[in-house]
């Protein structure tokens, strides 16, 4: 089953970056899940994100991607990196327009002007951004601006995508709005999802998987499901739980 | 900080002009304007400070070109002035604005250039016939061009040659102080009518050399006054009197005639026109 | 007072009459001024962007130079060059002191540090997080790099301004390597200088406002160019929130 394929696999990760320590021992994601991570600030999960996107390279451990060992030369190293992509927890849109910032990825990758239209237009009609394309990007409000950085994200069919923290200070109606987002995109193709996320709740409404780290290190990580009902951590029950004292 | 505002304001007040109370804090002073031409060539450090130990009165020297010092004790912003453009001071005595003028010294001017001396000025000793051949061959004349007091006599040599070299492609007004004028002049290896003083200070370091010296048009006459009171209250009539005394005694023109600079005396006691 | 407002009104008079010899100063000193900030530009924006990107650690004492360097008194850049064109300095026998080319020189030695050194901290403020943002993306380390540039475009445009305000209203050096020579090398600050010291104070007015309101066309330039964002945005969301009604 595609399903069931390893995408990434990490081994004895060490690396302390921005105050966050992480020590992971091992982690598989596998192909076309939407993985939530969850856990107090500082516990290492921007770091970990950083890491599986090649931004950070770990202090030691072994990184696999579909079987692959890294790193690899730097041709593999960008074809590995083109073929996911990161939404920062603090979006950064370029000084330009909705649709240029959305084409941003498949201009990088050399795609042709006519295929580079017909998929933004596409995808903003598909996401329901179509009266956005001709807006410039400063001018968006934080909603509309965290819908476009994940549309550009998107854009280029990554086969991983990773989001840091993408609802963290957005009003409850666009969280809902990109959380569909979320789904609706999991849904349409084989593209693995991996969510850093502080709100326990949205990774219960969105999460296959979820991830608990604390103090830099993996406590806990199973389906949704059990994570939520009956987790084995007595600290996992406690954060989901909203109990956990810091 | 307002109150070291206040403070620095009050102390600034008190040195300022006229309201000044005699506090001896900040001593009697007198302002001389002047021209660069004295006060580059050193003698009024050697000379101030003599007559501040005989009368307890500081001079502070503003130097400027014979004409802004006209203007600037015209203007009530200096008590005495120490130039030399003797029809301009007469004309300004005659009007009022100045009082007590004595003719205090004279130095000379002379002709530089380069060694190899492409115009054959040394050829010559008359300034006018030095004039035409740097005019007639084109050669690179460097001009104050700033109506100096030394500008002003230049432009009245040209005139005595019959010549005006304004806008001539050879001829660089510059609208600056001798010192600069020497050093284009040494740079473009070109010719300049300078007082003695300057270029003897800066001799070291100019290759340029004397071409012609002596001819009576190239005198340069002194003049000392005081700004008219009469004219401006708040002027310090009876110090800068001292001042002029003490320049004017036989003293004063002894230590004048005795000021010299790498050997040479740059200032002559009295009148020297006649 | 009545010598400040006739100097005004002499000043304007020679404005609006075209005076040939105040237009000549006036293009001559834009003409070394905008020649200077465009050899600056070249220099100082790539530099500035490469140092901009690296980490700050490294490139600490560099740093410090540069802004060494931003600060210097025009008249002590003026006294280098001098020094080097001079006919006895290593470069004298090309002849260019008291030329414009001299006063360019001047310029482009002032000007470069300051464009070098804002261009440098306008990238440092976002250009990392721009240029992960184009890695994540999937940009090479070429266009991540031109993204940086791009984005960074207002501080560096500002960058530029800013040199050019400076060097154009700067009387120190080009007084020393220019010579203030009528009719080539005597630019609007040098003629302000020389006019002052005549008493000639309507010419040297009337530059003065010609200077001012160069000043002022930059300077609103440069306020509008860096706001220009900004008042874009609170603009449209307004704009934005009355179509929600």
């Amino acid at each position: 089953m595609a399903q069931e394929a390893v995408l990434v696999e990490l081994t004895g990760i060490y690396k302390e970056y921005d105050r966050e320590v992480l020590q992971v021992d091992s982690l598989v994601l596998k192909k076309g899940l939407i993985y939530g991570i969850i856990g107090p600030s500082g516990a290492g999960k921007t770091t970990l994100l950083r890491i599986i996107n090649l931004l950070t390279p770990p202090s030691s451990g072994t990184y696999h991607f579909k079987g692959k060992p890294l790193p690899g030369n730097g041709r593999e190293r960008l074809a590995l990196q083109r073929s996911m992509a990161l939404v920062f927890q603090k979006t950064l849109l370029f000084r330009d327009s909705v649709w240029n910032n959305v084409a941003y990825g498949l201009r990088a990758r050399k795609y042709s002007p006519a295929e580079i239209d017909r998929r933004v237009g596409q995808l903003l009609e598909q996401l329901g951004m179509a009266d956005l394309a001709h807006r410039r990007a400063d001018t968006l409000s934080g909603g509309e601006a965290q819908r476009v950085a994940i549309a550009r994200a998107v854009a280029f069919d990554p086969e991983l995508l990773l989001l840091d923290e993408p609802t963290a200070n957005l009003d409850p109606g666009n969280v809902e709005v990109i959380e569909e987002m979320i789904r609706k995109m999991s849904r349409a193709g084989s593209m693995t999802v991996v969510m850093v996320t502080h709100n326990v709740f949205q990774a219960r409404r969105i999460a296959d998987e979820v991830i608990f780290i604390d103090d830099g290190k993996v406590v806990e990580m199973g389906p949704a499901k059990k994570i939520f009902s009956k987790a084995e951590h007595e600290k996992t029950r406690l954060y989901v739980e909203g109990r956990m004292i810091y | 900080m307002v109150l070291a505002l206040a403070i620095s304001l009050l102390l600034f007040a008190g040195c300022s002009r006229g309201a000044r109370p005699d506090d001896g804090l900040t001593g009697d002073f007198i302002i001389l304007a002047t021209t660069t031409s004295t006060y580059d060539s050193g003698l009024l450090d050697f000379l101030n400070p003599i007559f501040t130990e005989q009368t307890g009165i500081e001079v502070q020297v503003v130097s400027q070109g014979t004409g802004a010092a006209l203007e600037t004790g015209r203007r009530g912003d200096a008590d005495v002035l120490l130039v030399h453009d003797r029809a301009s001071e007469l004309r300004l005595v005659g009007e009022g604005a100045f009082v007590d003028r004595h003719d205090v010294m004279y130095n000379d001017f002379i002709i530089v250039g380069p060694e190899g001396d492409p115009a054959g000025v040394m050829q010559v000793d008359r300034v006018a016939a030095a004039y035409s051949s740097i005019a007639g061959g084109g050669h690179t004349f460097v001009s104050r061009g700033d109506d100096s007091g030394t500008h002003r006599m230049e432009l009245r040599l040209w005139d005595g040659a019959g010549i005006n070299p304004e806008g001539q492609g050879w001829y660089l007004s510059i609208g600056q102080g001798m010192g600069d004028t020497l050093n284009m002049a040494n740079e473009k290896l070109g010719y300049a009518m300078t007082d003695r003083g300057t270029y003897v200070a800066m001799k070291n370091n100019l290759d340029l050399v004397i071409l012609l010296e002596g001819d009576p048009v190239l005198f340069n006459q002194y003049g000392v006054m005081v700004v008219s009171p009469k004219e401006h209250s708040h002027v310090k009539y009876e110090s800068a009197i001292k001042y002029i005394e003490f320049l004017m005694s036989e003293e004063g023109q002894n230590l004048i005639n005795s000021y010299q600079v790498n050997g040479e005396t740059l200032f002559f006691p009295g009148y020297g026109l006649e | 007072m009545s010598r400040l407002m006739n100097g005004v009104i002499e000043a304007f008079r020679l404005i609006l009459a075209f005076d040939p010899s105040l237009l000549e100063i006036v293009f001559l000193s834009l003409r070394v001024s905008i020649t200077a900030i465009v050899i600056a530009t070249l220099l100082g924006v790539p530099l500035g962007t490469f140092l901009g990107l690296k980490p700050e650690k490294r490139t600490r004492f560099l740093n410090k130079l540069i802004f060494t360097f931003m600060g210097m008194p025009p008249v002590v850049a003026g006294l280098i060059i001098y020094l080097i064109l001079s006919r006895q300095g290593p470069l004298g026998v090309l002849g260019l002191l008291y030329s414009p080319s001299a006063m360019v020189i001047a310029q482009v030695f002032l000007a470069s540090p300051i464009i070098t050194g804002l261009t440098m901290v306008g990238i440092r403020a976002q250009g990392s997080e721009v240029e992960e943002t184009a890695r994540s993306l999937g940009a090479g380390a070429a266009l991540a790099a031109w993204t940086v540039v791009r984005e960074s475009r207002i501080a560096t445009l500002g960058a530029i301004i800013t040199g050019f305000s400076r060097v154009v209203a700067e009387v120190g050096a080009v007084m020393i390597v220019g010579g203030n020579i009528d009719g080539r090398t005597r630019v609007m600050t040098t003629a302000i200088v020389l006019e002052t010291r005549r008493g000639n104070f309507e010419f040297a007015i009337g530059l003065g406002i010609i200077l001012l309101m160069i000043s002022f066309v930059i300077n609103s330039a440069l306020y509008n160019i860096q706001k220009g964002g900004r008042s874009d945005g609170a603009g449209s969301s307004t704009g934005r929130a009355n179509r929600d009604i």
